[in-house]
């Protein structure tokens, strides 16, 4: 039974929490305001790295925001009671990270009081459109969700709501891997293999951010997970994490079998000093190879182990994400194959990209209002895991 | 009020609304002409890189006078139009040649562009919105000609012709204003070897469809089948 001291500590502790998490966001507004009143010049995004920092955030939220969801289609579609009982949180921090991806990419934009806009004129033929759509769509589909679980007389309709948001958030992920493929004249994009790479990418990174939350709760409400449970979710992620690793290593295989993109693979995985260190040594080593030691060497697997391997495969991510996103843009687009180029424009050159701090404050603002969301929800709502005594599967 | 009363107030009020409306609709009509833009017009042209001069930037600088660019080359300012040095990997052939939007038939940025802010006018001609765009920037990222800018400050003394907005994305407009007005875009009108013929590719007549037909031209990343209203001779 937690003692009247400590349960004063943690009242004090969360609204501490909850306070960090406002100041970081407030940074972000303040990062907003300026953007809006100075312009994007005074971020480091210029005509030729025209997404940057705040996209990696963004789209790392979004992903993920999709890919925790994992744990709550495999309760409600497959039936596995322990992801039953763990499908709402699940849910809320879809929810939640949903709510901070969209926060930093709509207030990127370089009109953000025009998001209206966006909500009244739509382009069918345009992936974003369908985005916008997706990812309303996604808010109130995993709200109903939630609903469904949350209130015992809505429980009958559960499962169907957990399939619809299953075959959603798969239809979600799609369209943000589409927004890369679609740039046909791109070397680094304009590849079919994004769509399902995204997808599987969701997969571990929304389970390693549910493994950090999730053991934030049991410390916070001092319990221990079951390790029979534990092992079972670590063994996911390593799974998730060997299938990204395929998914990302073959997409880099088909593009290196067409030979006009084989410039491009060259710069990302040799020649392109800081792109092939993050790719390598951030991706490769410590987002994937050192999170599966600690998953599955021998003598190692405890929860200290997974929630460090949980951090690293987060930090793996954001570095994938900015090899991708800045380093598909830091080369330079072939306008003319076979030629040597060279303007006033930057073409035929490297483009450079220091990200200024407002993009950092602006991104780390998106990862605060998720926290926000999820800290304020699991305090007011029973966000708990509830397993029961007999775990059948 | 009686029922002759009421006819005579029905039949004044309809005289008074009909001359009071109908100068309205004189004028509107004055001032828009017949038809609007249309689709039988398709404006292209034909640039010449062999008589394009190495090193010469009139184009481009006659292109920032007429829309009000500042004219730098900072990775943030606007280029509408660039010059490009090319030189063949393999035979070591040097050419020059001004690259802008290319207006193609089948525009990337009209496709991605979430608001349709981006658009194909009917005689081809390819715009953005000032009014919709919401600076996405994501025409950016489909455009294989990088021929868009993003405008990353405030502007100062725009022309009132050209509007242009901080935050939104923008690109060579053809000189829409001056080719409205019967005019030649401003590169066209500047290029000292006359390099760049501005036409009416669909009018058969035309100086610049009889040219692409007589000469070899191709379009730049012409595998893409964007279809460019933009020809390059000599390439």
């Amino acid at each position: 039974m937690p003692t009247l001291t400590s349960l004063r500590f943690k009242n004090r502790l969360y609204y501490v929490l909850l306070g960090l998490g406002g100041i970081v966001a407030l940074a972000g507004m303040y990062a907003v305001h300026m953007m809006e009143h100075y312009g994007h010049i005074i971020t480091g995004m210029n005509n030729q790295i025209v997404w940057g920092i705040p996209h990696v955030f963004a789209i790392f939220l979004v992903v993920a925001a999709s890919g925790v969801l994992n744990v709550a289609s495999i309760g409600s579609v497959f039936g596995k009671a322990i992801y039953k009982a763990r499908a709402p949180l699940a849910s809320l921090l879809s929810i939640a990270m949903l709510a901070g991806g969209l926060f930093v990419l709509m207030l990127d934009l370089g009109r953000p009081d025009r998001i209206i806009v966006a909500a009244t004129h739509f382009n069918l033929t345009s992936v974003f459109a369908w985005n916008i759509v997706l990812y309303s769509g996604m808010f109130s589909l995993v709200a109903v969700y939630l609903w469904t679980m949350m209130e015992q007389r809505m429980n009958r309709w559960t499962t169907p709501a957990g399939f619809a948001v299953f075959a959603w958030r798969f239809i979600l992920t799609t369209g943000t891997g589409l927004i890369f493929a679609f740039l046909t004249a791109r070397q680094a994009y304009g590849s079919a293999m994004l769509p399902p790479m995204f997808i599987v990418l969701s997969f571990a990174w929304g389970l390693a951010v549910f493994h950090l939350v999730q053991t934030s709760i049991y410390a916070w409400n001092e319990k221990t997970l079951d390790p029979a449970i534990m092992g079972r979710k670590k063994n996911l992620l390593g799974v998730f994490i060997v299938a990204s690793l395929y998914m990302v290593a073959a997409y880099h295989f088909t593009n290196l079998y067409f030979a006009h993109k084989i410039g491009f693979e060259r710069f990302i995985l040799r020649d392109g000093d800081l792109y092939p260190a993050l790719f390598w040594g951030g991706y490769v080593v410590l987002g994937n190879l050192l999170p599966l030691l600690l998953i599955f060497l021998p003598g190692l697997g405890k929860t200290r182990c997974v929630i460090t391997a949980s951090m690293l495969v987060i930090l793996g991510g954001f570095a994938l994400l900015y090899v991708f996103i800045i380093g598909g843009q830091a080369y330079p687009l072939d306008i003319f194959p076979g030629y040597e180029a060279s303007s006033s424009f930057a073409d035929g050159q490297i483009n450079a990209y220091h990200p200024s701090l407002y993009e950092f404050m602006l991104g780390f603002a998106g990862l605060a209002i998720a926290f926000m969301i999820t800290t304020v929800s699991v305090r007011v709502l029973n966000f708990m895991p509830h397993d029961k005594p007999y775990i059948a599967d | 009020m009686t029922d002759v009363d009421r006819r005579g107030f029905l039949k004044t009020a309809m005289g008074a609304a009909v001359v009071s409306i109908a100068p309205g609709m004189f004028l509107f009509d004055m001032a828009h002409g017949g038809e609007a833009v249309s689709s039988r017009v398709r404006w292209g042209m034909l640039i010449d890189t062999a008589s394009c001069t190495p090193g010469c930037n009139e184009c481009v600088s006659a292109c920032s006078r007429e829309n009000g660019l500042s004219g730098g080359v900072a990775a943030t300012d606007s280029q509408w139009i660039r010059k490009i040095e090319i030189k063949d990997i393999s035979t070591g052939r040097a050419v020059s040649l001004p690259v802008m939007c290319q207006h193609c038939e089948h525009p990337p940025c009209v496709d991605v562009c979430p608001t349709a802010a981006s658009f194909k006018r009917a005689d081809g001609i390819v715009l953005v919105d000032r009014h919709l765009c919401i600076g996405c920037r994501y025409c950016m990222m489909a455009c294989p000609y990088k021929a868009r800018s993003f405008v990353h400050e405030p502007l100062q003394d725009q022309n009132p012709d050209v509007p242009r907005g901080k935050g939104t994305v923008e690109g060579c407009t053809l000189c829409v204003h001056r080719v409205d007005q019967g005019l030649k875009p401003a590169c066209t009108e500047a290029c000292p070897n006359q390099s760049i013929l501005f036409g009416d590719l669909n009018d058969k007549t035309s100086e610049i469809a009889i040219k692409v037909r007589t000469v070899a031209s191709t379009q730049v990343r012409a595998d893409l089948r964007l279809n460019p209203g933009i020809r390059y001779q000599g390439l």
